[in-house]
């Protein structure tokens, strides 16, 4: 073979290194979801690197489903999942349309296609990401009409595959019953990208970006008692990673705000304003239950 | 004959990709595109049948492309053409309309000449078989 070619300057050109430079710096945690996403941007370039050449490169089939416990950024990652493709050229636009059940399935009878080929074609070009998929299927109820707008979604996500890539999102255990159940739909997805939970010290640093991000920070005895707090609220159910940090931190303000509001006779600095105390922390309901047990 | 009306009607037909790019346009100065049909092209008749819903809020003419394919395999043998609707305003106004399907055979349209009140003459345009 005669003909080279330079990967490297194609990379450079597809400038698919910066949203993975800020997919690794802004996203803490994440190992697994972020080697997938590297080995996908690396097969995508290859790929067209082969087609500039005139080789055959078939076009990936780029439907994806993404599985993890509540608040691991499926959401998140899932935006910079259109950007990714977008820059490869896989896809023509960087939107993201972003749905559940409620947009999909109509309420009555000859409702729910046209109310799913509206989305998708809003879609068209970029990514459907649709939430909490395995809603999409009630077996419970065999009328129900859900089976219809997978059927549609079904047919497009095979033949408009170069016009549209479907990300589906949802827990690992209701997910898998529901490809269980459709099992057109797992043939048809090619990558299953899994979110593990965070680990303590994770949420802690995605504490510090979220507070950093709104001008606060914990002083040092806020952090160890953040600490402590999300520790025991990780053993409490309903515990949602990410998002339950930050409804904590929200709380947190919350409290902040009123304490400085008590103390209102006094002059404030501008430490008392961004500093969070351990007291916003303590006062949490979540110790209350750990002493109770 | 060949009907003539909208833009680009006197330009041979579109292909789809030439279509397609219209379509692109008109997305990129968020206009709303849409699809109608008749059988009946006289030139006085405005209204056309709506296919499927307006499509608002696309981002690429894919989704408009779709609609067209399957309004062209039901409706094949009649007048297709696709109106963008730009509602900066505060209502839609039309901005671009052009024929994208057409029969095969158009038998056009011939002027009919009646006499009426003594010397005057009225003219209608009838379609021909």
């Amino acid at each position: 073979m005669s003909e080279t070619v330079d990967l490297q300057k194609a990379y450079a050109q597809s400038r698919v290194g910066e949203v993975l430079d800020q997919l690794e710096t802004e996203l803490i945690g994440l190992k697994p979801v972020k080697a997938r996403v590297a080995e996908l941007a690396a097969l995508l370039l290859v790929d067209r690197v082969r087609r500039d050449l005139g080789l055959v490169s078939a076009l990936p089939t780029l439907h994806m489903v993404f599985t993890g416990n509540p608040g691991t950024g499926k959401t998140t990652v899932a935006m910079r999942m259109a950007e990714i493709l977008r820059r490869l050229g896989c896809i023509r636009s960087n939107h993201l349309i972003a749905v559940t059940r409620d947009d999909l399935v109509g309420q009555y009878i000859g409702h729910t296609a046209p109310k799913t080929k509206e989305i998708l074609k809003k879609a068209m070009g970029g990514v459907l990401f649709i939430d909490e998929a395995y809603y999409l299927h009630r077996p419970e109820n065999e009328r129900d009409y859900g089976q219809e707008a997978i059927e549609i979604l079904l047919q497009v996500m095979e033949n408009k595959r170069d016009d549209l890539v479907v990300i589906l999102a949802g827990y690992a255990g209701r997910m898998e019953t529901f490809f269980a159940s459709n099992p057109g739909f797992r043939s048809r997805i090619a990558h299953h990208i899994e979110f593990p939970d965070y680990a303590i010290d994770e949420l802690m640093a995605i504490a510090s970006v979220l507070l950093a991000a709104q001008d606060y920070r914990f002083s040092d005895a806020a952090e160890s008692a953040f600490r402590r707090y999300v520790e025991a609220r990780m053993r409490q159910p309903y515990f949602a990673n990410a998002r339950s940090v930050r409804n904590a931190l929200d709380r947190a303000r919350l409290r902040h705000a009123v304490r400085l509001f008590a103390e209102r006779g006094r002059t404030l600095t501008m430490d008392d304003l961004v500093t969070i105390g351990p007291e916003e922390i303590l006062a949490s309901r979540v110790f209350a239950a750990v002493a109770a047990a | 004959m060949r009907v003539t009306q909208g833009t680009f009607s006197f330009l041979p037909d579109l292909t789809d990709e030439q279509i397609a790019t219209q379509v692109a346009y008109c997305l990129r100065q968020s206009w709303a595109v849409n699809i109608e049909y008749t059988d009946k092209p006289h030139p006085r008749n405005t209204y056309w049948e709506m296919w499927g819903q307006p499509m608002f809020d696309l981002r690429d003419p894919a989704g408009v492309m779709l609609e067209l394919a399957a309004c062209r395999k039901a409706h094949g043998d009649g007048y297709v053409r696709l109106s963008a609707f730009d509602a900066s305003h505060g209502w839609e106004s039309l901005r671009l309309s052009f024929i994208v399907n057409r029969p095969a055979e158009e038998p056009g349209f011939a002027v009919e000449r009646n006499e009426v009140d003594g010397r005057r003459i009225d003219y209608t345009l009838h379609r021909r078989a």
